[in-house]
This record gives structure tokens, sequence and C-alpha cells, in this order.
């Protein structure tokens, strides 16, 4: 179920996550340049690095206002902060990286939404003040970039889940809540998991990865690839077309230790 | 809720960086200018800023007060910082030269309770709850108001209250108090009314045209302990947070918002709206120019939203 994590990996990882938080707030001299200079309204260091690491340094990228990133100004809760990403204004989405400027581990998650709306709403765990991004990749191989700017007390990635207060975070693993509603085509999801960043002292990382929505028929709706700073429990609103939203979704999910959760979420029927 | 346009985001960084490099810090002392305001015989409050904490008040966003009976002078909460009791005690010498009697301490808010360590000379009384969720939770709040407000908190320890006290009369020197044990703002929430002048000191039970605020919030508890004050013969009510006022007015308007979130809330769970778009919800204008707002607004839904829709949302894992 969950790993032992031995002392070697302990240290290795408390090294790493030193190592990476010094590493913050400017960019090393080692760093590649990205080739594009972004018209950053944040004017953030670590942008250009990021466009490197996270996205492969692509050629064609443009700060655009059709990706559009929602958030509370401040973050009153730094471990469930509240984001939703619209790029339904551009055509032709094959993927959403979610991403914070600052913080040990800035990416957050992968959304890839195959038939449903190129809209999402998440939430994460917010380490520092810092912007935070949504790069679309469309079809043709352009990018378009986004963000707001959330401010925050700090600690949320070092932190250990709230669930451990609770000693039978086991029995609850895995439990799924959700609901569709068919007018609007919104459906939301809730799976209960600790989503250890590793960060934290003696708890090494312990997170769901992948999630995959899909149709009655197995058709793919869409998928996710997550990463440390989704928040435990991790809670989504998807936008589905007016077909899928009309027929029930399956949910099935993955975590780095092989456990597999699966539910179907239906309308309310009342 | 926010996608900003390149020139109001640069602003706004400005503003951020202003908070975290306040050049203020080098020039003169601070003080909070602490002028206490005769409400009723013997009865002063000093009113704090009705808006949320932040470098420029110095946590001073609350209403603290006292009252100076026969037998010493009886304080009603003690601020955010060691500073602000230090200018609320001199503040009260200039008023009288009687010794404080005790403290009073409506609930573990910090800015309702941080100014205790210059109280250490008398006991500080506060509901058995209070007591110990500000044991719980007082060094948090420290670490917190520090990062919000910096200089301002210079030498505060977070000092919990030191004595129970029961709900019921409570006669001291020529005053007779009332000790009103509720909840619903926290877990343990006192008020006190002082039934020689009509003066209730409501403490965060009450807030005037300034939004409630919910981190601790029981909406349930709440609605009941509204009623409850409802019901006593009161003249003059002094609410944690805004004007005082003498119609019964913050009671009213306290319920009429805490009704309205929830059932923003509650609209929010049957449509299927996520936290962001909950924010984005439009503020009716009774309450629109209120203290606070909409980011008290905004912090509710963070308080209250989650824990709501784990209750209401179907099981569907197999």
């Amino acid at each position: 179920m969950r790993p032992g994590g031995g002392l070697k990996m302990k240290h290795s990882r408390t090294l790493m996550a030193g190592l990476l938080c010094i590493g913050l707030g400017a960019g090393t001299a080692l760093a590649r340049d990205a080739r594009v200079k972004l018209d950053d309204p944040f004017d953030s260091p670590m942008l250009g690095m990021h466009q490197v690491e996270l996205l492969g340094d692509p050629a064609n990228i443009t700060y655009s206002p059709k990706v559009r990133v929602f958030a509370p100004a401040s973050a009153e809760d730094s471990l469930q902060v509240p984001v939703t990403v619209d790029a339904t204004g551009l055509d032709d989405v094959e993927k959403i990286v979610a991403f914070a400027d600052f913080g040990p581990i800035p990416k957050i998650l992968t959304y890839y939404p195959k038939t449903a709306k190129a809209k999402l709403s998440f939430r994460f765990k917010i380490d520092q003040a810092t912007p935070v991004r949504a790069a679309v990749m469309t079809s043709d191989g352009k990018w378009y970039v986004g963000g707001t700017h959330i401010d925050a007390m700090g600690g949320g990635c070092t932190q250990p889940a709230q669930a451990y207060a609770a000693a039978d975070w086991e029995k609850t693993l895995g439990q799924t809540q959700g609901r569709l509603w068919p007018s609007s085509g919104r459906m939301r999801v809730i799976v209960d998991h600790p989503m250890d960043t590793g960060l934290s002292d003696g708890i090494p990382v312990f997170i769901i990865e992948k999630l995959a929505l899909k149709g009655p028929g197995g058709q793919t709706i869409a998928n996710m690839e997550l990463h440390e700073p989704v928040s435990e429990d991790p809670a989504f609103t998807v936008h589905l077309n007016a077909v899928a939203a009309r027929q029930s979704v399956r949910m099935e999910a993955r975590d780095n230790n092989g456990n597999r959760f699966r539910a179907t979420i239906r309308a309310l029927t009342h | 809720m926010r996608n900003l346009p390149a020139r109001a985001a640069a602003f706004l960084l400005a503003i951020f960086w202003m908070f975290a490099i306040d050049t203020s810090v080098l020039a003169a002392p601070k003080t909070y200018g602490l002028k206490p305001v005769r409400v009723a015989g013997d009865t002063y409050v000093f009113f704090g800023d009705p808006r949320h904490f932040s470098f420029g008040n110095g946590g001073n966003i609350v209403n603290t007060g006292f009252i100076v009976t026969s037998a010493g002078v009886v304080v009603f909460d003690t601020g955010p910082s060691k500073l602000y009791g230090e200018e609320m005690r001199k503040a009260i010498a200039r008023v009288t030269d009687k010794p404080v009697h005790s403290v009073f301490i409506s609930h573990h808010h910090p800015d309702h309770f941080f100014g205790n360590q210059v109280f250490s000379d008398v006991p500080v009384y506060a509901l058995e709850g209070t007591l110990a969720a500000a044991r719980l939770e007082g060094d948090g709040f420290s670490d917190g108001l520090y990062k919000l407000a910096g200089d301002w908190m210079r030498g505060t320890e977070s000092t919990p209250p030191t004595h129970v006290v029961k709900p019921g009369p409570l006669s001291i020197g020529d005053h007779e108090f009332e000790i009103i044990a509720l909840s619903g703002h926290t877990a343990a929430d006192m008020a006190m009314l002082d039934k020689t002048t009509g003066v209730l000191f409501a403490g965060d039970l009450l807030f005037n045209r300034r939004a409630p605020a919910t981190a601790h919030a029981t909406l349930s508890d709440w609605r009941k302990s509204l009623n409850a004050l409802q019901m006593r013969q009161i003249e003059v009510i002094v609410s944690g947070h805004g004007p005082i006022e003498k119609t019964g007015i913050s009671i009213s308007g306290t319920r009429d918002y805490l009704k309205w979130l929830e059932a923003s809330l509650r609209n929010a769970l049957e449509t299927g709206l996520d936290m962001t778009e909950i924010m984005d919800t439009k503020i009716p204008a009774r309450f629109r120019n209120w203290g606070a707002m909409p980011g008290e607004f905004h912090r509710s839904v963070s308080h209250l939203f989650p824990k709501m829709e784990r209750r209401s949302l179907p099981r569907v894992d197999e």
C-alpha cells in the first residue's frame, strides 16, 4: 500500500528538497534561457526556466488573454487553494499544464481535455506567494500562457497531509464522491488521498499520478497527470460536452504505489 | 475571479512588494493612536479599523473597551499585540486613576487577546473553551500575525487567558454584569452585558456593517446565538467590529449576512459551482460596502464550502 521509506531514501529526499528550496527565487546561471521571452505581466524570474524545464522550451509560445486563470487574490487555506483554468477561447486544445512559479515543486498537473471542454477547476497546495500559470498547447503545437498571482503565508508543501490527524486514513483511501449535472455539463469528483509531497520529514511521496475519465462505452473524455502540489483529497470540476453530460462517467485513477481507484459518476435522480 | 490585464497586474505586484518591503519600518516608532470613546456612563470603547488585517493598521481591526467601576477597571478584550495592550493601559490611565481590576476575553482570535501579556498582574477571564483553544492555536496565530503585521508585533507572545469564567451574573464594584456563554463564531463566544448601563460587549458574535468572519464558525450555532442575544434588554451594542448601535441592527445585519452566505454556498452545491466561481458571486448591494468585503466573503468560501461539499456529494466509488 504505502512504502516504508527507508532511512537512505528519507535523507536523500530531504536533501533534494532543501536544495530545491535554496534554488528558488533566482534562475541559476547554469539554467538555459528560453528561446522565447514571454511578455509576462508578473515579470517573474522563474517563468523562462519553467518554459524550458516544464514545457520543453517551445518555439511558438505567447502570453495570451485567451488563457484565463482564476484564483483568490490571497490563499486563505494554503493547503487547499482553488484555481479555475478556462482555455475555452482556444480551439483544439490538447493539453493544459498548470504550474506555480515559486515553490519546491512547480508543476501541479497536466490536463488532456480530449472530448471535454478546455476548462478545469482544481485545488493545490501553495508554498509561498507566487504567480500561478496555465500553459495550453493546441493541436498545431502552438502554446498559449496565462496566469494570476496568489498571495500566501507559506509552507503549504512541507506540511504533512491533514489526513494523518485521523489515524484511519487507510480506511478512506480512494473513497470517491461525485456528481454530474446534465443541464450544464458540469462534473465534480473528489477522491480521498493524502497526496503526500515527500517534503515532510519521514513521509515519502504518495500521490495519485493518473486520473482518467471515460464514457460508459470506454471512450476517453479526459485524462490528468497529477503531481505533488495537487491538494489532499483531489477535487476537480470538469466540463463535459452535451453527449457525455447525459451519460454516466467512469473514473479510473492510479497512485504511485499501484493502488487503483474506480468510480462511476452520475446525475442525481430525485 | 481575476485574470488581470498587464497594467493592473503590475500595479498589484507593486502593492504586494510595498507590503513586503515597507520603508516606514525605518521611520518613527509605531503607534496605534488609541483614543477611548465614551459610549455610556463610565464605559469606553477603542474602535478598530473595520477592514482586514494589514501592515497599515497593524492588526488593529478590533473594538475593545473598558468600564470604570468602583472596584477598579474592567477590560474587555486586549487587541492584537503587546504594543496595543501597552497603549490601551496608558489610555485607561489617562481616563482614571483606578487600577485595572480584571480582563475579560470574548474568544480566542488573536486580534482580541494578544495584548494579554501586558495585563499579567490581574486575572484574565474567558470561557473554558476559549482557554483551551487559545493554548492550542495561539502560537500558530502568532506566526501568522508576525507575517502580516511584522514590526507591530515586536515582543508579542501569545498569552492565553488565565481564569475560567462561568456564565451568569457577576458583580464588580457598582456594576452588575451578566456573562453570556454562546457559540457560533467560534466554539466558545462570550458576550458581557453590563446591566447597570445596558451596554452589551458582544465580541465577534456581532459584526456591524462589517463582514462576519467565519474561520472557526458553525453557522447553525451562530444563528441560535443571535436569537439568544435578541431576547436581552440592551441599550447600546458594541460589536467586535464596526460602529456601536442602539437599535439591534447589528443582530439583524449579522443574521441577514450569514443567511445569504449559507444560501450562496448551498446554491453552489446544488448547481456544481467551484470555489472560484462562488467567489465571483455578485454581492448584494446592502453588503457591498461593508468593511472587509468582498475579501471576507472569499475567505468564508474557503472556510465553509469544502466541508459542506464533503457532507453532501454522493459516494461513487466501487
